[in-house]
């Protein structure tokens, strides 16, 4: 990798390193697994002045339990979230979703919070995160510390609601598995390293076979994750039959923009969206 | 043990695998420098102004040069096929100087003390282009009135050439089956696990420097030809090195422009330079393959017997004829037939220059394309007369009785045996079985429909007799050199010309010489891929290493155990024609006792106290061996492919391939090459294709979206071998490294039409993605 010249800083602390984003000015970058960061560095699509290595903040890496929520430490890698009992238990969609990131090697080096903060709408964890209702911890030097809506978060196409000296310290996702919950993370591609042509992550709690809680999220139909909530309205209260899940799943592309690429037009993503909300919804409430 | 047949691991994988080894890349010597290249942005333009003063201004910037810097002793890039006597051959400069006609072309370089340095000062130089028009269609580009790719040349067309034989349109004429179908190959980048990397180190000064070059390459010794033809270096002053070489595919057989400016600026600054690609230039810069629109037309009767063929072609060249260029898509030429009998046959390709990367060989290299085409036809005909894909193919081959058979192309096939291999793939595969589920699920309406693809093939391997290179104009000979040397511990180097790049050879010919000298293979040590060390040869490519290098040693392993025998028989006081030599011992038949080992007799050419007279001492021999004909492997591909007809994916669920290389030295590397064949091949049909957009720049310049598939998005293959030895060379083998690549794609591709054909659907582009095969479904119209 023959990346531009930046300068490097290593903080060990929360604290420092809000303090060396604060110093460095807008151009600087905060560098955690590196999934995402160093092909742009590599590339030369991005010129930081300096990079903040969050590598050595052991305490960023947590995951913790809170009460109705789970709380995700922002540089926890991928493998890490996957294996983690607490995660497995009360987001069981963040695992499974999570398990489909990359591949091996690059979910041994990739973050959790690394990956919201690039905030690639072709990235899977997004969708989720949108889906979950999570919300996002910041801190910055200047303003202490800030709780950000996953809704309000995805700003734009790579673009979210973190100002230049903000640093995401961790995720907190309200609790969803257990008893009632059934999820499932539908994600299309064409090879196993490929980025989602489309994802759906679907989380649904039913209480004595009535819809109680549906979240869908869509991977890559817009430049921000989006809910599909015409899809969530009409579920809302259904018993599932066939019938509504088909009917319902026929809404999913409502409200998206759908990106034309290489490896699908709008039109594509738009009937993918369709079936694969389906497919997802099927499997999450097939026991 | 016979060393010949045993699958032994291979000798060179540890060191391969972890890369703790001699790959160019690896190499700094003291002082180095490091180049990096500014490409084009363009596709096509004038180059009006270089500014490179910035450039050089910067921190441990050496030098920046341009092509106009460079114009006087740069030369132009060669291009050894010139297949028509009026074939038109634009001047190609490894750095352009006035025009740059696609983009990634090289317009600049820095020299610097360090790659970083190197790498920011290109962004300080300057370039005024002035965009000219671009052609990137090739059946557009012949229309009349189309822009140009090379102005002076007032066509886009490079040559025609014809092949003919046979009355075709007696064949055509009231032929109760004409087929005519338009295939398009798409456009591929080679995609070598080692980027390519050139070092250059020189020694001495004026007149007397003399030139190390270190190439990522698969052609030392064509490279070493090429170099002094093109720089004017003498060519006893320039000595290339090929290390390890980690994977070509074809794309390292060429004379690149970054091996040339090497030599150059080594030449200038007097330190060694080093290049070392990144995967994304790699994708613009190296050739590209395949890229061909093939209008095809077979003439069948009623019950499918074949009648004739006609083949029209365009061949994507590029903005440039490189090495072998031209003659790729003419490889195909004597393919089209495969394995069947038919009574006329035409062939025309038109050579089309357009503002893209200059394709070249890839695995396969004008065969895949062939193969394709016929295959996919055989499969439509069967469709159209209504019988078994397998049974049209069986009514049309050669049978095993009428070998050797003189083809409609002109090609004499030794041996094979169709019916074997097929057989052998039908059982394997449960073909009757999965015929039945396929039937269940077209009844149920099985969202999940199940597509069963055949594949038979041929190719013409063991490239090639001399002879017949000649009569088609390519510029060099084919044959291959080898040598064998006894050292006086008894120890024994070989020496090949073939230059392996991941091919295994130094585990394959150290069993060849162990089996034939009666040596542990342990004693055994293969040197190649160095001119110094390995001053004759012709490289790899091809599938011909084998087959030509290796019946080369084993040649040479024979002459010298006569040699030897010559030597024992006087030592031994016992007449020649007595010796039997077996498990590395001579022995006197009758007299268990007396006897010597090749070891013993080593030593004793060695000391040369007491030779027969006339006997020179020492034990070695070499071998150049010029094959009498190709060999021809052949095979049988079934595919089972599931297709998801809501989304449109392809799921391969089961693939055989049961292949006939002749014999087998080494199955475990025969093995391994079939399985990265199917693997290349398979890419081919479902998932790779360099994509241009509409102003001529490559959208497909990262693995991100040039689709590579890994181990994950393929299945567990079966393979198995017939074994009908090529009658053509001692060793029996016709080689194995690109019958995967041929066979697979077509078999993928029948699958898929296979499985749609119930929904209208008779083509599917390649790649087959599921947007395709969805569209696909959606235009024919579902049940």
């Amino acid at each position: 990798m023959i990346p531009p010249t930046f300068e490097y800083l290593r903080p060990r602390t929360p604290d420092e390193a809000v303090r060396m984003l604060a110093d460095a000015g807008e151009d600087a970058k905060v560098l955690a697994g590196g999934q995402s960061l160093m092909p742009l560095l590599r590339l030369r699509l991005a010129y930081p002045e300096a990079l903040v290595d969050l590598d050595r903040i052991a305490e960023l890496r947590e995951i913790r339990d809170d009460g109705d929520a789970i709380v995700i430490g922002a540089t926890a890698t991928h493998h890490q979230v996957v294996r983690d009992p607490l995660v497995r238990e009360h987001a069981p969609l963040v695992a499974a979703a999570t398990a489909t990131v990359a591949d091996p090697a690059v979910r041994h080096r990739g973050t959790f919070g690394g990956s919201l903060a690039h905030a690639d709408p072709a990235g899977d964890l997004p969708a989720v995160a949108l889906a979950l209702d999570a919300v996002l911890l910041a801190r910055s030097a200047s303003g202490g510390e800030r709780e950000i809506p996953a809704r309000e978060f995805f700003a734009d196409w790579m673009t979210t609601a973190l100002e230049p000296d903000e640093l995401l310290t961790g995720v907190r996702i309200p609790k969803a598995g257990g008893p009632g919950w059934g999820f499932r993370y539908e994600k299309f591609h064409r090879t196993a390293q490929a980025w989602a042509i489309v994802g759906v992550a679907c989380a649904v709690r039913r209480v004595q076979g009535a819809v109680e809680d549906v979240r869908i999220g869509l991977t890559n139909m817009g430049p921000v994750p989006v809910r599909a909530s015409a899809v969530e309205e009409r579920l809302a209260g259904s018993t599932l039959s066939d019938g509504a899940l088909r009917e319902a799943s026929d809404h999913a592309a409502e409200g998206t923009e759908p990106p034309s690429d290489l490896h699908g037009s709008a039109e594509y993503r738009s009937h993918l969206a369709r079936v694969l909300t389906r497919r997802a919804l099927t499997a999450a409430t097939a026991r | 043990m016979t060393e010949i047949g045993h699958a032994r691991p291979r000798a060179e994988d540890a060191r391969l695998v972890t890369g703790r080894t001699r790959w160019t890349d690896n190499l700094t010597p003291a002082g180095t420098l490091h180049v990096a290249y500014l490409r084009s942005p363009h596709a096509h333009a004038r180059i009006d102004r270089v500014d490179v003063e910035a450039a050089r201004r910067r921190p441990n910037v050496v030098a920046v040069l341009t092509g106009k810097d460079l114009a006087e002793e740069q030369g132009a890039l060669p291009c050894a096929w010139q297949v028509t006597e009026d074939m038109k051959l634009p001047a190609h400069p490894p750095m352009a100087v006035d025009e740059v006609r696609y983009a990634g072309e090289p317009v600049a370089c820095v020299v610097a003390r360090d790659r970083y340095s190197a790498a920011d000062a290109l962004e300080d130089i300057d370039v005024d282009y002035s965009p000219l028009p671009v052609v990137l269609d090739m059946e557009r580009a012949v229309e009349d009135g189309a822009d140009l790719v090379h102005s002076d040349l007032g066509t886009n067309a490079s040559y025609t050439w014809v092949f003919e034989q046979g009355d075709l349109d007696a064949a055509m004429r009231d032929a109760p089956v004409l087929l005519e179908r338009r295939f398009v190959q798409q456009r591929l980048i080679p995609t070598a696990m080692e980027p390519r990397a050139v070092l250059c180190e020189p020694d001495g000064s004026g007149p007397n420097m003399d030139f190390t070059l270190y190439s990522s390459t698969q052609i030392p010794h064509i490279l070493r030809l090429m170099l002094a033809v093109v720089t004017e270096i003498p060519e006893h002053r320039i000595r290339v090195v090929a290390p390890d070489v980690g994977g070509g595919f074809g794309s390292k057989l060429q004379v690149y422009g970054e091996e040339v400016l090497a030599l150059l600026l080594a030449r200038r600054l007097g330190r060694p330079v080093k290049w070392t690609e990144s995967r994304s230039e790699g994708n613009m810069a190296v050739h590209h393959g395949r890229d061909q629109v093939q209008k095809v037309t077979l003439a069948a009767d009623r019950d499918g017997t074949l009648r004739g063929l006609k083949v029209e072609l365009l061949a994507d060249m590029g903005a440039y004829l490189m090495l072998v260029t031209p003659g790729v898509p003419l490889l195909g030429a004597f393919m089209f037939n495969g394995i069947y009998k038919m009574d006329a046959y035409s062939f025309t390709c038109t050579g089309v220059f357009t503002n893209k990367t200059p394709t070249d060989a890839y695995r396969g290299a004008g065969r895949p394309e062939a193969t394709f085409a016929i295959e996919r036809l055989m499969d439509e005909l069967a469709a159209e007369i209504g019988v078994d894909p397998v049974e049209v193919r069986r009514r049309n081959w050669i049978t095993h009785e009428e070998f050797p058979y003189d083809t409609i192309a002109g090609l004499t096939y030794d041996t094979g045996n169709y019916e074997a291999a097929t057989e052998k793939a039908l059982a394997l595969f449960e073909y009757d079985k999965l015929r039945a589920e396929q039937h269940d699920r077209r009844e149920r309406r099985d969202p999940v429909q199940l597509g069963i693809g055949v594949s038979t093939y041929t190719e013409m391997c063991g490239l090639a007799p001399s002879r017949v290179l000649g009569s088609l104009s390519y510029g060099a000979g084919g044959w291959e050199h080898a040598s064998v040397r006894l050292l006086p511990s008894g120890k024994v180097e070989v020496v090949t010309g073939s230059s392996a790049h991941g091919q295994g050879h130094e585990t394959a010919w150290a069993q060849i010489a162990a089996d034939r000298l009666g040596v542990p293979f342990e004693d055994v040590r293969v040197l190649h891929g160095d001119t110094a060390v390995s001053p004759k040869g012709m490289d790899t490519y091809g599938s011909r290493s084998l087959a030509v290098g290796g019946v080369a040693l084993y040649r040479a392993c024979d002459k010298v155990v006569d040699k030897a025998r010559t030597i024992a028989a006087h030592m031994l006081e016992a007449s020649e024609d007595d010796l039997e030599f077996g498990g590395g011992r001579f022995s006197v038949r009758g007299v268990e006792a007396a006897g010597l080992s090749i070891q013993e007799v080593t030593q004793a050419a060695f000391a040369a106290h007491d030779l027969p007279d006339g006997v020179e001492p020492s034990l070695d021999s070499d071998v150049t061996h010029d094959p009498e004909n190709f060999s021809f492997p052949h095979g049988t591909h079934l595919c089972a492919v599931e297709i998801d007809t809501e989304t449109g994916f392809t799921k391969i669920r089961r693939y055989v391939a049961v292949d006939d290389v002749g014999n087998v030295v080494n199955p475990l590397i025969v093995e391994g090459q079939v399985h990265g064949g199917l693997a290349q091949g398979i890419a081919q049909a479902l998932y790779e294709e360099a994509v241009y957009d509409a102003d001529g720049n490559l959208t497909t310049t990262t693995m991100a979206d040039y689709l590579v598939p890994s181990a994950a998005d393929l299945p567990s293959f079966t393979t198995d071998r017939t074994e009908t030895p090529a009658a053509g060379n001692p060793l029996g083998v016709k080689g194995v490294g690109e019958a995967g690549t041929i066979a697979s794609t077509p078999a993928v591709v029948n699958a898929i039409v296979d499985a749609l054909r119930p929904y209208g659907v008779r083509d599917v582009p390649m790649p087959c993605t599921p947007e395709r095969v969805w569209t696909a479904l959606r235009e024919g119209g579902a049940r």
